[in-house]
């Protein structure tokens, strides 16, 4: 053993000891400037804490009869759209998701769906919901064209994904017993991608059950429009309602997706 | 009656993998295509079955040149060529049975098959080749629950259900341990006497090779350097084949084997 104890330090992320204090202090003094800029009023904090006040009361005796039928139908509407839109979404995605995979498709194809996954994707479905608002009028029509625009883009990108992971040997095996193109979809990529195209679908449901409580918020119907008029009337021992049984139902699909993708393997 | 003819095989990448190879291969003789890895083996008998496009010459099956065929066609002509794959190559998730079948679709439209409405004698071809590859009491299990040497034996039955005129074989033993190798071999040459099939058979072990085959191919760089029968394979053969190595153990060990089928065989001489 040598007597000399050698010291070790990780070298540092920067080396240059004055560019190193200097990024330092300028990512200090730039975050002091921008503090500096937001505004903090506190009379409208003081004033608003009444307010959060009553919200809170309103949550711990959440009101579920006086407004029952405003949130029945508002569920029922979201249910609805939850279930057709993801079911829409499903179908029209799995052509998408074939065009996009680059080991089965031909170059023309996989440009047109990757373009039409990205400009879906790039969408969040506020926005979405609020252009197709504009153009159906109000209602639940333009929240469930909106979610399923929404499925396609989710599910199309994921299922593509997964096709192009496909282990190639069964493809190749497939293909030379003399299978057509449809045949070698049926037989080598459906059963690969199957389980993940169940997980997925089912994963949606759920994403589509709380998008559809987000987008009735601005106009496309369903639960959201319900827990907007609540919340507009300060009703919050309703809204507080409408709250517990959106974490019901979105706990309900996850345990029941849980299982059935335990089961599908 | 296969006949390949200047064949060449030139990927994009520049790589020549098969050069110039001629080769003919009459009904019911099985052909063991050795050398060294990269040496062009798989390229060779893809190009037969056109899973990849040969950049030259001819290939025959038949008196049909296979090398021009439109698409249609092409996919006429592979129900005729039976293919057996080194990892197996079977859908995992699907059962024996629809595996198996799987080698008539080339003979099905797409609805009967998706909906798996195979005609009853599509369905007793099945039955008869998974009895003659003994898995008759596995045709509803899911391809992945079987062992190695059973999975090999689906990847034969579904060659065999398409009742082809020749066998491409592509390392069939390479991930099976010594004696599944051993039984798996024997079955192939066994059913491809039974049925006048001819057969290419790319694998590595030269030992399992001269055991079984009745002619050896010697693959270097794409092109043929050796062909001929088993007990031709001398050194200097060898080494024309791979590069120089000391190859007394290889050859000896082969005749060992011969006589001492039980006791496993040492392979990794003769797979080096």
């Amino acid at each position: 053993m040598s007597a000399i104890s050698r010291r070790w330090t990780p070298p540092p992320l920067i080396a240059n000891r004055a560019l190193r204090y200097g990024v330092y202090a300028g990512l200090c003094l730039y975050l002091l400037v921008a503090f500096s800029t937001i505004e903090f009023n506190w009379t409208r904090m003081s004033e608003g804490a009444a307010r959060a006040g009553n919200l809170f009361a309103g949550f711990l005796r959440p009101d579920f009869t006086s407004r029952w039928d405003d949130i029945e139908a508002g569920l029922l509407e979201s249910l609805t759209m939850t279930v057709t839109s993801t079911i829409v979404g499903i179908i029209l995605s799995i052509p998408f998701g074939i065009g996009a995979a680059r080991n089965i498709a031909p170059a023309p194809v996989y440009a047109f769906c990757r373009a039409f996954i990205a400009v879906a994707r790039s969408l969040q479905e506020v926005i979405i919901a609020i252009f197709l608002v504009v153009l159906f009028g109000f209602g639940p029509f333009a929240g469930f064209l909106t979610l399923a625009f929404a499925t396609i883009g989710f599910l199309a990108k994921l299922l593509a994904e997964d096709i192009e992971d496909c282990d190639p040997a069964p493809l190749e095996a497939i293909r030379a017993t003399g299978a057509g193109w449809w045949q070698v979809l049926a037989y080598a990529i459906l059963p690969q991608v199957a389980p993940r195209l169940i997980g997925l679908s089912l994963y949606r449901v759920d994403i589509n059950f709380r998008e559809s409580a987000v987008v009735g918020i601005v106009g496309a119907g369903g639960i959201g429009a319900t827990l907007n008029t609540a919340m507009d009337r300060y009703e919050f021992d309703s809204a507080a309602a409408i709250l517990l049984i959106i974490i019901g139902i979105v706990l309900a699909c996850e345990y029941a997706s849980g299982f059935i993708r335990a089961k599908v393997q | 009656m296969l006949v390949i003819d200047n064949l060449t095989k030139r990927y994009s990448t520049g790589d020549l993998a098969v050069d110039n190879v001629s080769l003919s291969v009459p009904a019911g003789q099985v052909v063991g295509l050795i050398g060294p890895s990269g040496a062009g083996k798989s390229s060779l008998i893809r190009c037969v079955n056109r899973l990849v496009e040969p950049s030259g010459g001819s290939i025959k099956l038949n008196g049909l040149d296979l090398s021009r065929l439109s698409r249609g066609a092409l996919g006429q002509a592979r129900r005729r060529m039976g293919m057996i794959f080194q990892e197996y190559a079977l859908v995992d998730r699907l059962t024996v049975m629809e595996n198996v079948l799987s080698g008539r679709l080339g003979y099905v439209g797409f609805w009967r098959s998706y909906l798996r409405r195979f005609p009853q004698s599509d369905i007793d071809r099945a039955f008869v080749v998974l009895e003659r590859v003994g898995l008759l009491d596995h045709i509803d299990k899911r391809a992945d629950a079987l062992s190695g040497g059973q999975r090999q034996r689906v990847g034969i039955a579904r060659a065999l259900v398409q009742e082809p005129d020749l066998l491409l074989v592509d390392e069939p033993t390479a991930s099976l341990d010594p004696k599944t190798s051993r039984q798996i071999m024997r079955l192939i040459v066994e059913i491809c006497a039974e049925r006048g099939l001819a057969a290419i058979v790319n694998i590595h072990d030269v030992a399992l090779a001269q055991m079984f085959v009745q002619r050896i191919v010697g693959l270097r760089k794409g092109a043929i350097v050796f062909d001929g029968p088993p007990d031709g394979l001398t050194p200097e053969a060898l080494t024309e084949i791979y590069g120089a190595e000391d190859w007394a153990a290889t050859i000896s060990k082969a005749q060992e084997d011969d006589e001492a089928e039980t006791g496993l065989p040492d392979k990794t001489l003769a797979s080096a």
